[in-house]
């Protein structure tokens, strides 16, 4: 497997209009798990996040990838 | 202020209420002469309905204000006869640019299909939409336009509307059978009846500029996040007619209103945005904070509440203006049938549906939008950044990017007029869409399947062969206009020629019609007078036909 750079949201049983809707549709829920923490809070909720879906990837070789773009330019 | 436009000044005329011509009963009085409510009095005013339009003032929108109409709303507009005046004075565009900081991260086209009619979006200030539907108004005449009539008071009854009216002769009464409420974001009907809007307040304050400048800068709508002339907020730059450049600037919330809007403090941040040495005029300028809200319910028995009145978006997106002319574009038909009493008056009950659904779908985009733009947590901001950094290299992040989702209609997909598929269709053109465009021809002359379709019920049928519809056939698709709601059959083919016993025939020119639709050889789309799906299937059927039309204007059970 290789790490996926093109828009790959999707919902089981959705069917979309428009293109931006699944993107959309992630992002206000992120968005909505912060809602009401402050930033050490937060700060721990995006760790966790990442420890859950780096482990529901499972591929170390992808994982490698992706902490490797997350990091370059930042 | 203004060096580009003369603003008309509309003629107040003593009302015959006052000038002893009796107080009859109108059909329909639409109060406000703004964008929606005009599309509305001139829908109906079209069909033969007689309509009294009421507004407190005797001019157009002072400044800009609306300034990007979508393709849909184009659509609505050449229904009702203003739609090329707009597109020839207005500035068409397709392409959005999209900057982070310093540099350009992401772009986008509108509309990426050829064959349509109009374009994606054209920008022109909202009063030169207004000034070209007050021109189609004043040429109907069945449509009474009264400039500096200003409802005062609202009494609802079973049977109709009393309204009290102040002129600059005096007071009136005025006794309507229908009201079209479209007296915009604080209107004062919607007070008078105490009906609440319910929603969510930002807490952020806007700054727009009108500016008048000659600038070679492409027509396009370029969306800056965090730049460096304008630190830690957004900016939104879009070219409307007559050299004539809209800016928006985000503020923050703690920005005071009254000294922001003052030409010393709003000349340095255009300066700076523009470089130095560009020569500019500041036409108009208004601060301004948003809210995305609607009324619970748009119909309260005869009053019918369309566009700001019943609903408000923020400004990102564009779905404003555009969504309120879709409103009137889909009350005035069933208000029409149900007057007419050939609907029951349940099909109005689906104008609140359907239009509730819009403009849910038009708050949720827009407050995603907004949420976006104007992050409100610091976990938020980093979130928006970290998109926007990795948006330049990489497809997923672009499509996170969200600087406004332009308006586009809404699929009705929910609506109970709708007669649910029974075969398989490889497109999107659903039971209860917007109907897409293509090239047709008829008797040899070019022109556009959605200039053909519109104000009535249509059946349209795909042929391969127009000469080859046998008789029987073709006489029970001409019958279908011979019922009280009639249905005004056409083929539809990619050859031309004759149709039989009068049909008309639609040659697919471009073979849009047959790939937008997914048609082949005995392809009915069932379509509404305000150019929705209604219903499809893979064979003509009369009976499927008529039961279709009997769903989607109340009648079915």
């Amino acid at each position: 497997m290789t790490l996926k750079l093109q828009p790959n949201f999707h919902e089981p049983g959705k069917r979309y209009v428009r293109a931006f809707t699944p993107g959309d549709d992630f992002y206000e829920a992120l968005i909505e798990t912060h809602r009401g923490l402050d930033d050490e809070q937060s700060a721990m909720v995006n760790a966790r996040l990442i420890l859950l879906l780096a482990n529901h990837v499972g591929d170390i070789a992808v994982l490698r990838e992706a902490m490797r773009i997350a990091r370059a330019g930042v | 202020m203004l060096r580009t436009y003369d603003y008309p000044k509309y003629e107040y005329r003593q009302p015959p209420e006052l000038s002893g011509g009796g107080t009859r009963k109108h059909p329909v009085v639409v109060v406000g002469a703004g964008p929606v409510g005009l599309t509305a009095a001139i829908d109906l005013a079209q069909t033969g309905v007689s309509v009294v339009v009421l507004d407190d003032d005797d001019t157009v929108s002072v400044g800009s204000r609306g300034v990007c109409y979508a393709k849909r709303t184009l659509e609505i507009l050449d229904r009702i006869g203003v739609g090329d005046a707009c597109v020839a004075r207005g500035v068409s565009w397709n392409v959005g640019r999209t900057f982070f900081r310093g540099a350009e991260v992401y772009e986008f086209k509108l509309l990426s299909q050829p064959d349509h009619k109009r374009p994606g979006m054209i920008n022109l200030q909202q009063y030169y939409l207004e000034e070209y539907q007050v021109r189609r108004a004043l040429q109907l005449a069945n449509l009474d336009l009264r400039f500096r009539n200003k409802v005062t008071a609202t009494a609802p009854r079973d049977d109709g509307v009393a309204l009290e009216v102040e002129t600059p002769d005096g007071r009136y009464t005025l006794q309507a059978d229908w009201l079209i409420v479209a007296d915009g974001a604080r209107s004062s009907i919607r007070r008078m009846l105490n009906l609440e809007v319910e929603g969510k307040v930002f807490t952020d304050r806007f700054l727009i500029a009108d500016v008048l400048m000659k600038a070679d800068y492409p027509t396009e709508r370029w969306f800056w996040f965090d730049p460096p002339f304008h630190p830690g907020q957004s900016v939104l730059l879009h070219r409307q007619a007559d050299n004539v450049w809209r800016i928006d600037f985000q503020l923050g919330w703690q920005a005071d209103p009254e000294t922001e809007r003052k030409p010393e403090n709003v000349l340095p941040r255009i300066q700076a945005m523009l470089g130095a040495d560009r020569k500019f005029e500041l036409e108009w300028v208004s601060v301004y904070t948003f809210q995305c809200r609607r009324m619970a319910k748009f119909r309260h028995g005869r009053v019918l509440f369309a566009g700001d009145a019943a609903h408000q978006v923020s400004p990102f997106g564009a779905r404003g203006a555009n969504s309120g002319i879709q409103d009137a574009d889909n009350l005035c038909w069933k208000l029409k049938l149900v007057m007419d009493g050939l609907a029951p008056d349940a099909l109005l009950d689906t104008y609140d549906e359907e239009r509730s659904f819009a403009a849910d779908e038009n708050i949720l985009n827009s407050t995603r939008s907004t949420d976006f733009i104007t992050p409100k947590s610091r976990t938020s901001t980093i979130l928006r950044n970290a998109v926007l950094g990795l948006a330049r290299d990489h497809g997923f992040a672009r499509t996170l990017v969200n600087s406004g989702r332009l308006s586009v209609p809404s699929f009705l997909t929910e609506s109970r007029l709708n007669t649910p598929d029974v075969a398989a269709f490889g497109c999107d053109l659903v039971p209860g869409a917007p109907m897409d465009d293509a090239p047709v021809e008829e008797e040899g002359k070019h022109g556009w399947l959605l200039d053909r379709v519109g104000n009535r019920f249509m059946a349209l049928v795909f042929v391969d062969d127009p000469g080859a519809v046998g008789p029987a056939e073709a006489r029970a698709m001409v019958a279908l206009a011979e019922a009280p709601v009639p249905v005004e059959a056409a083929l539809v083919s990619p050859r031309g020629g004759a149709g039989p016993q009068g049909l008309r025939v639609w040659r697919d020119s471009a073979g849009r019609y047959a790939e937008r639709y997914d048609a082949r050889a005995g392809t009915t789309y069932l379509i509404r007078p305000d150019q929705h799906v209604a219903a499809r299937w893979r064979a003509f059927d009369a009976q499927s036909v008529r039961a279709a039309l009997a769903r989607a204007i109340g009648n079915s059970e």
